[in-house]
């Protein structure tokens, strides 16, 4: 099979297997990457879905917006559901019970995927199902009203670490489960943005072209958690690249490639500036957050161009 | 028929899981389960099933792919005990709520805190209301005849619920004894091939697993479920009468021992009933009017049926191998009061709990709980309704 090109004009013509009509906020980010990630795939796909904003808006009585087969069982096990579902396919593959090529993919908001699903989501990956399992990081519990996550960037107000006398928000840096996904030595492990859809495309039909769990983290911009406007995700996205916030990387058989080089890096602030989440950090007593959580993409940023320029290969 | 073998409970299990020839077997370790699963995945490194095994890294994800596995359209099993069932409670819930016919043995063993390896029946007592269907067993051998049994019942095309096939961990789990087989390919055409029901693998017509129901559906589901669970006892009996046609044995809901003429009589379940109906022939000997009622089938319970075979007697005890604790009694002996209360004529009923955490169920404890039930029955005043037993001060 001939795959579509990544261009406009020919995507467009795709059936698309996510439907509109979902009851997503106006505006979310994760609809345009699960839009753009089912868009990539030229096989067909099984879908599994963890608990979160996604799922409860989009398969709710009797409707659903999933073209493809969709399962959710729980919040922290969408790994173990799909990869329970890619063993039944290998055993009636191998039994002779079933034909052609199915792939596999896991969707998982940050806090299913970083904290309560990070486990049945290592041992997955650790067993080597053929699946790739997405990650969409809005940051936070979205779908319970915008409690912190362990993915929630350090200085954020959210409803469980809310800003207040005694308080300047999100006082821990947030969990870098790229790097955590990584460190299996699975055969690919990507980060992407809705921004750079190009790249974000070409990552997604990377990862489904290479037998074996793959992992990509995608920053999917909330409105209503990051307190912006309506029709930021896509510009906020693309300031979490250009600031070096959310680099776009992939990590090969263990060789790093930074696929998007900013041409200038932009100052944090570029991208915290237009949140409502990080307002009280440009007030007069927290500077100090703001210059902390520089250093910290800085370094991040430092380490990632240094990995790169210096590749170990663990597989392959 | 084959011939007589000496076998483990475990054994037994892991030998009727090959003979059905599961597709999928995804579990985790725990005593006293785990050598069913050392016992299977030693099959199938050496050819002798096609099963693919998922050697998840939690009960938790073991049952979320179990889900997964039956939900893409096969025929799956795995196995569990004590803390690691109560890992996978809120994944059972969804396995029988997505009507995934998932079969389970579970070796009964007690939950911690304290820790504790030894067998009672709180593990699987605690998800009696998951939505499972719970068939408890006496023997290696019943647990053998009713885990082949639990692939026909789940798989039926009007049921398509999960089975819970209990035995008592070390007890019956880790004991040697005699088993007989069901040949190979009686046992393949009895329980026959898979049927697919909404196969999430079926790409021709993608389906939804997993939606979300609000208040406007979600009762709707819950009654159908009910339903569904009402239709399991008239398909127990059927499963059983074919399986009766290969093995010879004979299986109801429960099992009635010396029951009809009894004036006295004790429920219990699993293997303490073994030792119950010895004791019983031991008061039979001596002319008293003593039976037994065990209970197979316990969820979906045969309320009516089990009443039916009770309220003829006096005095009835209720042996508990696990507590609802506060004031409460037992969870079987609370089911069996439920089946009694639409009764006019019913026993006078005592509960006892007893062999928790691995203690002992002895000859003597059977014997001095007939002796109160012989006094009630002469009219004595019940003395307490709900006593541990076998138990210090
Ligand atoms: C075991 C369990 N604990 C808690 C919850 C409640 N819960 C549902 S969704 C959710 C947050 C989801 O956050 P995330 O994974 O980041 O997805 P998002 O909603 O942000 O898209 C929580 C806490 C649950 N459903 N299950
Ligand atoms: S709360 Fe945020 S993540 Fe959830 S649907 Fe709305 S915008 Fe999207
Ligand atoms: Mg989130």
């Amino acid at each position: 099979m001939m795959a579509t090109p990544l261009n406009l004009k020919e995507l467009s013509k795709q059936e698309e297997l996510f439907a509109p009509g979902h009851r997503m906020c106006a505006g979310c980010g994760a609809p345009i990457v699960v839009k753009m990630v089912m868009m990539a795939a030229q096989h067909p796909v099984v879908v599994a879905n963890a608990t979160g904003c996604l799922e409860v808006s989009t398969c709710i009585a009797e409707n659903t917006s999933w073209k493809a087969p969709w399962i959710h069982t729980a919040f922290e096990n969408a790994a173990a559901t799909l990869a329970g579902a890619e063993t039944m396919y290998r055993s009636l593959r191998k039994q002779g019970k079933l034909e052609g090529d199915i792939k596999f993919i896991a969707f998982g908001g940050d806090g299913g995927t970083a904290d309560i699903g990070l486990q049945s989501l290592s041992g997955a990956m650790e067993r080597g199902h053929d699946m790739t399992y997405i990650c969409y990081d809005n940051g936070a519990y979205m779908n319970t009203g915008i409690q912190r996550s362990s993915a929630t960037p350090f200085g954020a107000d959210t409803t469980t670490c809310p800003v207040g006398s005694q308080n300047p928000g999100k006082l821990q840096h947030r969990k870098d489960l790229t790097r955590i996904m990584a460190a299996h030595g699975i055969p690919y492990v990507a980060q992407a943005s809705p921004s750079h859809w190009q790249d974000l495309m070409t990552k997604v039909r990377k990862a489904l072209d290479i037998k074996g769990p793959k992992f990509i983290n995608i920053i999917a911009p909330c409105n209503r958690g990051w307190r912006t406007e309506m029709d930021d995700a896509i510009k906020l996205s693309r300031l979490a690249v250009e600031t070096c916030y959310w680099p776009l990387f992939e990590i090969e058989n263990g060789v790093t490639r930074i696929t998007t080089m900013p041409r200038e890096k932009k100052p944090l602030t570029d991208f915290m500036k237009p949140q409502g989440r990080f307002k009280h950090l440009f007030q007069p007593g927290n500077e100090w957050m703001l210059a902390a959580a520089q250093e910290h993409v800085d370094a991040c940023w430092e380490r990632l161009q240094k990995e790169q320029a210096s590749p170990i290969r663990h597989r392959g | 028929m084959t011939k007589m073998v000496a076998a483990t409970g475990n054994e037994a299990i892991a030998n009727a899981m090959r003979l059905a020839k599961v597709d999928v077997c995804s579990a985790y370790p725990i005593t006293p389960a785990t050598e069913i699963m050392q016992r299977f995945t030693s099959f199938a490194a050496n050819g002798k099933v096609q099963t693919e095994v998922l050697l998840a890294e939690s009960e938790h994800s073991a049952m979320s792919g179990c889900i997964g596995a039956s939900a893409a359209g096969g025929r799956v099993a795995t196995a569990t005990s004590s803390q690691g069932l109560a890992l996978m409670w809120e994944m059972l819930l969804v396995a029988s709520g997505q009507r995934l016919p998932i079969v389970m043995a579970v070796c009964n063993r007690a939950l911690a805190a304290p820790t504790n390896i030894g067998c009672d029946h709180s593990d699987s007592m605690g998800t009696r209301d998951c939505g499972w269907i719970q068939l408890y067993s006496e023997t290696g051998q019943e647990a053998f005849d009713n885990m082949l049994m639990a692939f026909r019942i789940a798989e039926n095309m009007d049921i398509r619920m999960p089975v819970m096939v209990c035995q008592d961990g070390f007890i019956t789990s880790h004991s040697i004894a005699n088993v007989q087989w069901v040949e190979e390919n009686a046992a393949a055409t009895f329980v026959g091939d898979y049927r697919q029901s909404n196969p999430l693998l079926d790409l021709k017509r993608p389906v939804s697993y997993g939606q979300l129901a609000l208040s406007d559906l979600y009762m709707e589901y819950r009654k159908a479920h009910d339903h569904t669970m009402s239709l399991v006892p008239q398909v127990v009996r059927e499963v059983a009468a074919e399986f009766k046609e290969i093995s010879g044995r004979s299986y109801d809901l429960f099992e009635s021992y010396r029951l009809d003429d009894a004036e006295i009589g004790i429920v219990v379940m699993s293997s303490a009933a073994g030792t119950t109906k010895d004791i019983i022939d031991r008061y039979r000997d001596k002319g008293i009017k003593a039976g037994l009622l065990k209970p197979r089938l316990y969820r979906p319970f045969p309320y009516e049926d089990v009443a039916q075979a009770l309220k003829h007697l006096k005095a009835l005890a209720v042996l508990d191998r696990a507590d609802s604790f506060g004031a409460s009694f037992g969870p079987l002996f609370l089911d069996i009061a439920g089946a009694l209360s639409a009764c006019n004529e019913r026993p006078i009923m005592i509960n006892k709990i007893f062999g928790l955490g691995g203690r002992d169920y002895m000859p003597e404890q059977g014997e001095h709980v007939l002796d109160e039930l012989i006094q009630i029955a002469k009219g004595a005043p019940v003395k307490a309704a709900k006593e541990y037993i076998g138990v210090r001060g």
